[in-house]
């Protein structure tokens, strides 16, 4: 029995880290979201190498003041003020020159980086150095219970802040010319959540390292994002992501010997955003392919039936078009495709029924797909007369433009069409092109 | 300070490694691209770490290679997420880097049994020793680490004195290269596995933090002396020359100052390049604060 409560119930050291990512992965999710929305997720990249020279600085501080220099909450401080700084000089670098985000955020990053190595290169000769490496890395292991109240304290007072100030980050990262007009001091509220993005990654330090905890400010709120357009389910959703990784990624590397805590956290986050990229309803990759085959198919399948309907009507006046089968040389050059498309659009076509069953070197549009051609062709024609009447686009030139947006006309649309073609009394039951078809050349 | 040939030789060797850096780096910055060097930096672990499992030694071939696979692979993942998912080019440069930074620590800890490989020397590099590594070359004993290092500025000076031109126009008008036939996403992956290349070739001389640096701050101190790009180039490069030595000379008299005896020097070299920064930034002729305060004061 003791064996099956070990695994179902992880030791007391175990829940507390747990516990730690869990908190750090839901306020990093939070505070992420509108690091994503504002485009400067990279900047947590920045903040976070920024830190190491106030961990150094102090870390030999607190030796020189007489104590074991590994204090977490000093620490912490150390590495909070020095990212602060970093975030400070990298606005001062945006204010004053002409060097654009990216550089700033590199120079920053680079540059206090390198002092934070060279500190860490001084003070490896005091005592008790040893370890604070870990920062670098993280080591989710060595987190007691002191420090889980550290960190989920701040990890609590970061998401509570968050959604205190929900409106007006809202604001910013939506709109900030209108914020700015509104009279918001738009530079405060983006220090204000560079200010919160520090806090995560400092806390972030011990259990995941500077490196990683960039992946998880950044990976579920770009996960989330792909399952909603709605801000809070967004940030509710991304929040859920990051503690589940946070989670899941300490339990796996806890039960599997020399698996690093961190490491596994953030291939759980990448897992779950591949997962969302590609399967997501709306926005995911899948979808989204779907989506376009799919109107790729109705787009072509419209081109068929209106090239079609086209050539019987230049065959007869236009009031009276009777359908018969047509050679598939005649369609062919109706339109610019290659016949090996067009065969397969054609074999589409009759497995909807719009066609009659294959007759040689003929095509026919059947008694439905007749119909269907009249209705596809008389909305081209209504959107073409809309197009010259009322958008001033020529006549030769009208053709094209109808082609782009004919496919997404819906039904209402193309009433309010009618409607608004009858007030001009250009109302026809299926308009006369008003430019010269040419008869297949 | 007690300057020895070890001293002159590490200095060559970080400026051999700086100079690389600084070249590609000019392009990356005019490019808007400068944290694509940090990315690909941080990226390049799992690739090390295969290849180092797979041919158990360092400074290999297949090292080279492994890396610049993976250095190609973080443009090309960054460049599939931010298009096909429609996400902001950042994140998806967050996420695929940092996900390839777990992956190559999961990697190198897994293998660590038998393996010796370190993830800090990858950050910090082993400086200090890479002197004490030599071949000889005729009457010379040369750090191998010099030997690689300006092969790889060799490479990269050649590509970029052939392809000058194209990297030119792409950098200051993509579309119009790509009107006129010079397909800057070609350009844009040579210079991806440029960075990649030079990162693992400095990996383990001098370490990715001096990469990383050498990439960005003396190509956008550069920026802030002139206006053209070939002076630019010029000035980026004796930049970095200049960061190299200045942070050595730093490594061996700053520490003594706060009672410690020594520090890494490739830290220091990056710390230096951020000083030679911030004195553009004062006293640039065209941009410097104090400059146009001066300007401005006189003028009122």
């Amino acid at each position: 029995m003791p064996v099956i409560l070990s695994i179902s119930l992880p030791a007391y050291n175990t829940m507390v880290v747990i516990g730690s990512t869990v908190l750090l992965g839901i306020a990093a999710g939070l505070v992420g979201s509108f690091l994503l929305l504002r485009k400067r997720s990279l900047m947590g990249d920045a903040l976070s190498h920024a830190t190491l020279p106030g961990i150094g600085i102090a870390f030999a501080l607190m030796i020189a003041l007489g104590g074991s220099g590994k204090n977490l909450g000093g620490l912490l401080l150390g590495a909070a003020i020095s990212g602060l700084l970093g975030v400070l000089v990298m606005f001062v670098i945006l204010r004053t020159t002409r060097l654009r985000e990216d550089v700033a955020m590199g120079l920053v990053l680079s540059v206090f980086f390198g002092i934070g190595v060279a500190i860490l290169g001084m003070v490896q000769e005091l005592p008790n150095a040893a370890g604070l490496e870990a920062y670098i890395y993280g080591k989710p292991a060595s987190i007691v219970f002191n420090d889980f109240l550290l960190i989920g304290g701040i990890a609590l007072l970061t998401s509570v802040a968050t959604a205190l100030l929900f409106k007006e980050l809202t604001l910013l990262c939506f709109d900030d010319s209108f914020a700015r007009s509104q009279g918001w001091p738009v530079g405060w509220l983006d220090l204000l959540l560079l200010g919160l993005v520090t806090a995560i990654t400092v806390v972030g330090l011990q259990a995941v390292g500077l490196i990683l905890i960039i992946a998880l400010l950044i990976t579920p709120p770009t996960a989330a994002r792909f399952w909603t357009q709605n801000l809070t389910t967004m940030m509710t959703l991304s929040a859920v992501i990051g503690g589940a990784s946070g989670g899941l990624g300490t339990l796996i590397s806890s039960l599997t010997p020399r698996l690093p805590a961190g490491a596994v956290i953030v291939l759980v986050a990448a897992g779950i955003f591949l997962i969302s990229m590609i399967l997501a309803p709306e926005r995911g990759v899948l979808a989204r392919r779907i989506r376009r085959h799919r109107l790729r198919l109705k787009v072509d399948r419209q081109h068929l039936l209106r090239a079609m309907y086209e050539i019987l009507e230049s065959e007869g006046s236009p009031s009276d078009v009777r359908n018969h089968p047509i050679p598939l040389a005649a369609v062919l050059k109706k339109r610019t495709w290659r016949r090996h498309d067009l065969e397969k659009i054609i074999h589409a076509a009759r497995k909807r029924g719009d066609l009659e069953p294959r007759s040689g070197e003929l095509v026919c549009l059947s008694e439905a797909g007749f119909g269907e051609a009249a209705r596809i062709t008389r909305n081209h024609r209504l959107w073409e007369v809309y197009l010259v009447t009322h958008a001033d686009i020529a006549p030769s030139h009208v053709d094209r433009d109808a082609d782009m947006v004919e496919h997404i006309l819906e039904a209402d649309l193309v009433r309010r069409l009618e409607e608004s073609l009858k007030e001009r009394n250009t109302w026809i039951p299926l308009p006369d092109s008003p430019h010269r078809i040419e008869q297949g050349s | 300070m007690n300057w020895t040939s070890f001293d002159t030789w590490l200095v060559v060797t970080a400026s051999l490694c700086a100079v690389a850096c600084a070249l590609p780096g000019c392009f990356l910055v005019l490019r808007k691209m400068s944290m694509m060097g940090d990315a690909i930096s941080h990226a390049v672990l799992p690739g090390i770490a295969i290849a180092f499992i797979l041919s158990d030694s360092r400074g290999s071939v297949v090292m080279f290679v492994g890396a610049a696979i993976v250095g190609i692979l973080t443009a090309l993942f960054t460049q599939w997420i931010s298009r096909f998912g429609n996400v902001d080019r950042g994140a998806a440069m967050g996420i695929v880097f940092t996900t390839l930074f777990a992956l190559g620590l999961l990697l190198i800890v897994r293998a660590a049994d038998h393996v010796d490989l370190d993830p800090g020397c990858v950050l910090y590099g082993a400086i200090e020793f890479t002197p004490l590594d030599t071949i000889s070359l005729g009457s010379l004993e040369i750090p191998r680490a010099a030997v690689t290092l300006a092969c790889v500025l060799a490479v990269n000076l050649v590509i970029i004195l052939l392809l000058f031109k194209e990297f030119r126009l792409s950098a200051f008008d993509a579309s119009l290269s790509d009107t006129l036939g010079f397909s800057s996403r070609i350009l844009h992956y040579l210079l991806m596995t440029m960075v990649a290349v030079t990162t693992v070739a400095a990996f383990e001389a001098v370490g990715s933090i001096i990469v990383i640096a050498m990439l960005i701050v003396p190509a956008a101190t550069a920026l802030l002396l002139t206006r053209r790009l070939v002076s630019m180039i010029v000035i980026a490069c004796a930049i970095a020359v200049l960061s190299a030595w200045l942070g050595h000379v730093g490594a061996l008299t700053v520490p003594p100052w706060f009672g410690f005896e020594s520090t890494t020097s490739s830290g220091m070299m990056a710390f230096a390049a951020g000083l030679l920064f911030l004195l553009a930034w004062l006293f640039s002729p065209s941009e410097g604060q104090l400059v146009r305060w001066w300007h401005l004061r006189r003028s009122s």
